[in-house]
């Protein structure tokens, strides 16, 4: 891919044409676009037919105790065109209690572990997916641990574990 | 050999020793480390086992992969809470007699790592005998732990092992806490540990 970014204004009034963006923004060069969560893999299914064929990376951010914030999830989808170099970031925010989209894996195989890393941190549960356990975390761990609820040094399970001492090995 | 007035004169190559003293000196004399490589630790790990800092020297001649083949387990990096049932794990499959160094402060208190996956020590959970501090160590730090756990070994090792037999006889470590409940997954309901962390935390203070 070359170095500097295509343009994606032609992309952004397309999605927009369809979906109705709840918001855009640009800035550096680096197009976002907000969608309704509801919209979201609809819009993605989109820009993966106009070319986007690159998923980089599928994160969130809690603004648990953020000034202003009006929803506590704001689920990101970076995308890329490989054969144009456009990128674009795509945000789409959930809510408590139960926070739910649909799964893009069948659009992207890379959705796979990126969906399974943000419902291990996160709690962001994906309809669809085919296999949505853990990924970082134990398999036996509780809770998500990048909620902003969530204590830095955890509950106490990082310390849950026997103890061998000499005369047990 | 001859007898001079009651003193047994020996030859020059017959010594006298103790089995004790005997079994440590080739016990310490051929460590061969189970390299526990996790972190960077295991970079450092790696360059004093190469050719400059050379750790051969001390008979720590070839870095068995499999625990069945070693002696000294080396931990070298952070351990996290999903890699400790994999550590312990080794740690048993490993013959007696067995040592272990704790490598670099992230397996030794956790480090710069106080997060909710980080073990904060493994000595926590296993048996550890000596301990370099460092982020990481350089190789002479860890050539200089081999050492004084050779100074340990003979000064402490019997040829039966019996020093392995009763956790009585060796010093309790500071942070081991023996959980006497059964362990549950919810650490939530884990009594003890919880009765551990409210103490370490009132003893801390409010944290920001």
């Amino acid at each position: 891919m070359p170095h500097t970014p295509a343009a994606v204004d032609e992309v952004v009034a397309d999605v927009s044409a369809r979906f109705g963006l709840l918001e855009t923004s640009t800035f550096r060069g680096q197009t976002r676009i907000v969608v309704r969560s509801v919209d979201a893999p609809d819009a993605l299914r989109l820009l993966n037919q106009l070319g986007f064929d690159l998923l980089v990376d599928i994160t969130c951010v809690d603004y648990l105790e953020y000034k202003g914030a009006k929803h506590r999830y704001g689920l990101v989808y970076l995308l890329a065109n490989t054969a144009t170099n456009q990128r674009l970031t795509v945000r789409a925010f959930l809510d408590d209690p139960d926070p739910t989209i649909r799964s893009v894996v069948p659009l992207w195989e890379g959705a796979n572990w990126l969906e399974r890393e943000v419902w291990d941190l996160f709690g962001i549960r994906f309809e669809g997916h085919p296999d949505l356990r853990r990924l970082v975390m134990p398999e036996e761990f509780t809770a998500h641990p990048l909620r902003k609820d969530y204590p830095l040094q955890g509950r106490g399970e990082r310390h849950n574990f026997p103890v061998i001492t000499r005369d047990h090995s | 050999m001859a007898v001079d007035g009651g003193k047994l004169e020996l030859p020059e190559n017959v010594f006298v020793s103790k089995l004790d003293e005997l079994a440590s000196w080739c016990r310490k004399n051929s460590l061969w480390p189970m390299p526990f490589a996790t972190a960077c630790c295991g970079i450092e790990l790696m360059a004093t086992g190469a050719s400059k800092h050379d750790l051969a020297r001390f008979g720590a001649e070839v870095f068995r992969f499999s625990p069945r083949q070693c002696d000294l387990m080396i931990v070298a990096g952070r351990v996290v809470m999903k890699m400790l049932p994999v550590l312990q794990r080794i740690w048993q499959q490993m013959h007696e007699p067995k040592w272990c160094i704790s490598m670099g402060a992230c397996a030794s208190t956790g480090g710069v790592f106080d997060t909710y996956a980080v073990v904060q020590g493994i000595d926590r959970f296993i048996p550890v005998d000596m301990y370099v501090p460092g982020c990481p160590p350089r190789p002479e730090q860890l050539i200089q732990a081999i050492i004084d756990l050779q100074d340990k070994i003979q000064r402490e090792g019997t040829i039966t092992g019996r020093e392995f037999d009763t956790a009585g006889r060796q010093a309790r470590k500071r942070a081991l806490v023996e959980i006497a409940a059964p362990l549950s997954i919810d650490a939530a309901r884990n009594p003890v540990l919880q009765r551990e962390l409210a103490a370490a935390s009132e003893a801390i203070g409010p944290r920001s």
